[in-house]
Order: structure tokens, then sequence, then C-alpha cells
């Protein structure tokens, strides 16, 4: 689309709200193509900004991460970042903070961790916890 | 066009039920999904036996209800397929919330409606207050008065529904029993001549083009939302041309003329009444008997109800002194909605006739040709005084004392 949704009239929309998720026809393997190199549609819910829905923001300490690839697994608005099944960071521009990347992970201490989202990372990071010796958890 | 062709004769005797379920047979239909209900069952049975018997080679799904049934038929047109469903009344009613879903997300979905009373009290006979339960929902709504009607208008309402112009749902609606039981000739199309009018199914949009990822059924708040209904709504009102277009080929084809608003009569008429459905063939009647005895008496009737024909109306009744709008539905603490809809066609015209509001024929009263002349009998006395007899909104063939409201 070369005109913007935000300046279309009634006459101009697709009917249905019909929204397509890239523009032009995808005639190549999208699984090869980053995120971040996808030529997503204007429309397509990546190009929306839902980080101020966050209470609590995970915290991703890369000193004791695995790189497991749980939190990538299990998160359910694909917002944690990987490349070559290493553990990157977390996209805080479509995070919610529903906290199941810090539940699912194994670490000891743990390598994300929920802090109120007001809260520096730097700060975050000096009051990361210590190992825990109680087994399990 | 299906792979088996069935060998049907120039005239068969068909009901309402058989005329829908034959013609969706020759629609080539990829997907009905359908849960039956009396008196619509069977146009379902119908099809489950085609289907059964090799003749359809689209896909039947059985569902668990008729608002399940309206949903897949939603998932099936946004997928790109050309899809069909029947019901009738309660069923008809779980299917609403479904219906402003294909409305809005405009998929040409055609729904034979077999009009029944809403319960309570239960009521499996007809009257249309199903019908009117559904007239906000963006659909565009047809009413029949015969099986020949019912076949000829839902083969005209895929090519009205799916053309590019338009892409919205159509409801043909029958009166049950009357129509839907009713054993008529029925004149016929062979299959290919049948599938060639409707044409080849166009995808817009189609969820199964690959190429093209797409989302249907999407969220727009206040940003969006008035736009699309506003786009919506000219797709409904553009949509006359394109049904003005396809009746005319239709009737090149078969010589069966059909109108947005259907009359007779009316040349000379100066007592009319406005109805939907059989009660227009029943009206036929009386007028042709009312025209010997030299009372100047004809019957209109909406054929298209959405797009409402607002201006032929209007211009059809500007020489009627007295008329009366005959609403088969419980008007549920107002006048009748067709009383609403001929009052509001009228008032910006010069036109200032009698208008008077009848309720008549729930849960499938009969309306006879002996209540109708009175009736008719009535408005020549009101065409006469140029007041109404009584009150503007009255209930006719309803046993105990007599039930009228609103003064003029």
């Amino acid at each position: 689309m070369s005109k913007s949704i935000k300046d279309m009239g009634w006459d101009e929309l697709v009917q249905g709200a019909a929204l397509f998720s890239f523009e032009g026809e995808v005639d190549y393997e999208m699984s090869q193509v980053q995120p971040e190199d996808r030529n997503y549609a204007e429309t397509n819910s990546r190009n929306a900004y839902v980080g101020d829905w966050r209470v609590e923001k995970p915290v991703f300490n890369k000193d004791f991460c695995i790189d497991c690839q749980f939190c990538w697994i299990y998160c359910p608005d694909t917002s944690i970042i990987a490349r070559d099944k290493k553990m990157i960071g977390v996209d805080m521009d479509h995070c919610k903070g529903c906290g199941i990347c810090v539940e699912v992970c194994p670490t000891n201490p743990k390598s994300l961790l929920m802090f109120n989202e007001n809260t520096d990372n730097e700060e975050a990071l000096e009051q990361w916890p210590e190992k825990s010796e109680e087994k399990g958890e | 066009m299906n792979s088996k062709v069935m060998d049907i004769k120039k005239i068969e005797v068909w009901d309402g039920n058989m005329a829908a379920s034959q013609a969706f047979r020759q629609a080539d239909v990829d997907v009905v999904a359908a849960y039956p209900i009396t008196p619509s069952t069977p146009v379902v049975e119908n099809y489950a036996t085609f289907e059964a018997n090799g003749y359809i080679d689209g896909e039947f799904v059985m569902v668990e209800s008729e608002h399940a049934a309206m949903s897949a038929c939603v998932g099936a047109a946004a997928a790109g397929g050309r899809v069909a469903t029947a019901t009738s009344s309660q069923g008809f009613a779980l299917m609403v919330e479904v219906l402003y879903q294909a409305a809005g997300m405009r998929l040409p979905i055609v729904l034979a409606q077999v009009n029944r009373a809403l319960a309570a009290p239960l009521n499996v006979n007809g009257d249309h207050s199903d019908m009117y339960l559904g007239r906000d929902s963006g659909w565009i709504n047809v009413s029949t008065f015969s099986p020949q009607e019912v076949y000829d208008l839902t083969l005209c309402a895929f090519k009205i529904g799916e053309h590019l112009d338009v892409r919205l749902p159509v409801n043909i609606n029958q009166d049950g029993f009357m129509s839907s039981h009713t054993a008529q000739n029925v004149r016929t199309l062979d299959d290919k001549t049948a599938c060639d009018f409707i044409g080849p199914y166009q995808a817009v949009n189609a969820m199964l083009d690959f190429s093209k990822p797409v989302t249907h059924g999407v969220q727009t708040e206040e940003d969006w939302h008035f736009e699309h209904k506003a786009k919506q709504h000219d797709a409904m009102m553009r949509s006359r041309k394109v049904i003005d277009e396809v009746f005319a080929e239709f009737k090149a084809l078969t010589g069966r003329e059909y109108k947005a608003v259907e009359s007779y009569g009316m040349e000379d008429a100066e007592v009319a009444i406005v109805a939907f459905g059989t009660t227009y063939e029943t009206a036929k009647i009386v007028v042709d008997n009312l025209k010997k005895e030299g009372i100047k008496a004809g019957i209109i009737s909406p054929r298209i109800f959405r797009p409402f024909p607002l201006e032929d109306i209007a211009a059809q009744l500007q020489h009627v002194k007295a008329i009366a709008c005959m609403d088969r539905s419980a008007p549920g603490g107002s006048v009748g909605a067709l009383y609403n809809e001929i009052a509001g066609a009228l008032f910006n015209s010069p036109a200032r006739p009698v208008l008077s509001n009848i309720i008549y024929g729930l849960g499938g009263r009969d309306m006879t040709v002996s209540t109708l002349t009175e009736i008719y009998k009535d408005l020549v006395k009101e065409a006469a005084s140029g007041k109404l007899n009584g009150t503007i909104q009255r209930f006719v063939g309803v046993r105990g004392p007599e039930l009228t409201y609103y003064n003029a």
C-alpha cells in the first residue's frame, strides 16, 4: 500500500476490514527471512506498539543464561529475540509482561526476572539474587 | 458445475424447500454447513441426499448448532469458497450474532430462510418475525411468494451477493409451510444453464491464498469501525444496481421477470395493501375480484426488503388514497416495521394517503380471501372519507375483543 491507512477514507479501505500481513506477494520462503527484514504491511500487528500494556517487565541477565530456548518457545507473543539458538533479549515493543519466560527459566539463579516497569535495567541487574541452595527452586 | 449431472424435467413439482435445495445443488456450492430446523429441515435433508447420491462435489458439514452453522459458513467463505446454508426461526435467532459478522466481513453467503414464528409460545408455523429480526444485520433480504420464486431468486442470490461490487450475504425468505411445503409446478433450468448463469466463484482476499496472507475478523475500535460500516452500507445501497442487472439477465434467460417492488393492479389503484410473502398471491385473487366490482384495489410488495426500495415504493403509491401496511410480526410495542418503512417513504413526497397498520397472521394464522376483502372494503371507506375508520394500528384475525392502538 502506497498510502497510509491513517490517511484513508471509507472508500479506500479494504472491504470487510481484511488486513494483509505483508506488502506485495509472498513468492519466497518466509521462514528464511528474519523478522526485522520481512516486508511487513503497515497494518501488521508487528507495527503496533503494545509495550504500555505492561505493569512488570522481564529483565534478561546474560551471565546465567544457558540458551536452552525455553523462554523463546513458551513466549505467547513471540517477544523473545533469539539468533542462531542464542538468547539476545526481549522485544519490549510487544512484550506484555505476562512473566511466562521467568516461570520457565531453568537456571539458578534465573536468567530472567520480573521487575517493576519503572525500574532501571542496570539497577535491576545489581539486585540480582545469588544462587539458591534449595533444590528444585 | 458438479461432475455428476442430475436429469431434471423442464417442469418439476417441487415445494419451496426442494426448490432451494436444487438451486444450491446447481450453484455448485463449495461448502454447505447446516443444522436442520422446521420448516427448513428438508432444504438440508434434500441436499444431504444429493450429496449421498454423488451429485455434490462440494463439502457438506454437519454442525452442532445454528451458531456453529453460520460460523462454519463464515470460515469457509473467508477461506475463499462459495457457501450456503438454511434455517428458520429459533435457528435464525441463534445465528444472529454471526450474521452481523458475515455481513461486516463482506462474505457473500446465501441463506435459505424459511420464515417461522419466534417463540414463546413455541410455534413451527410461518410468520415474518424471524425475517424482521435480521433486517438490520447487513444482509440483502429478498422476499419470495412461491416455490418458483424461491428457485429463481436463490440462483440470482449467488450472482448478486458474489458480484465484485457487492460482496454481501443474501437471505432468501419464503413463508414456512405456505411456500416451503406446498408443492407446485416449478420451471427449471438444466444444471449447465443454471451454473453458467451464476458463473464461477471469484475469491476475494481468500485466506487460502498463501501468497497474500490475510487476517479476517479484525478489531477496529473508534479509529476505523465507522469507515468500515460506511463502506458496508454503501455496498448495500449500490447493490440495487446489481440486483436490477441480475434480474434483467435472468429475464433474458428465462422470461421470468422480477422487480425490486412487485405490484398488482396498481395502475389505477385508489386503495392498496403492502405485504410480504405469500399474502401477495392471495391478494392478487382479491384484487381481481374487487376490480370486477368496480373497486380500484392493488397490492405492492417489496421484493427486496434490504436494500429498501424507498423511492420506487413512494413513486408507486403517489395516487393511492388509502393504504394498509400489513405486518406479519408482533410489533413489540410500536407500529409494524412495514408501516414505518412506508410512512417514511411517503413523508417527503406530495402524497398524503390514509395510512393504517394491520398486524395479521402471527404464528401461521391464515390470511384468507374473505379477510383481505374486508380489509380492502375498509380501505374504500377510508379513501372516501379521507380519514382513518379508527386507530392507526389494529390486529386482524385474532380472537377476543377488538385490539386497536394509536389515534391519528
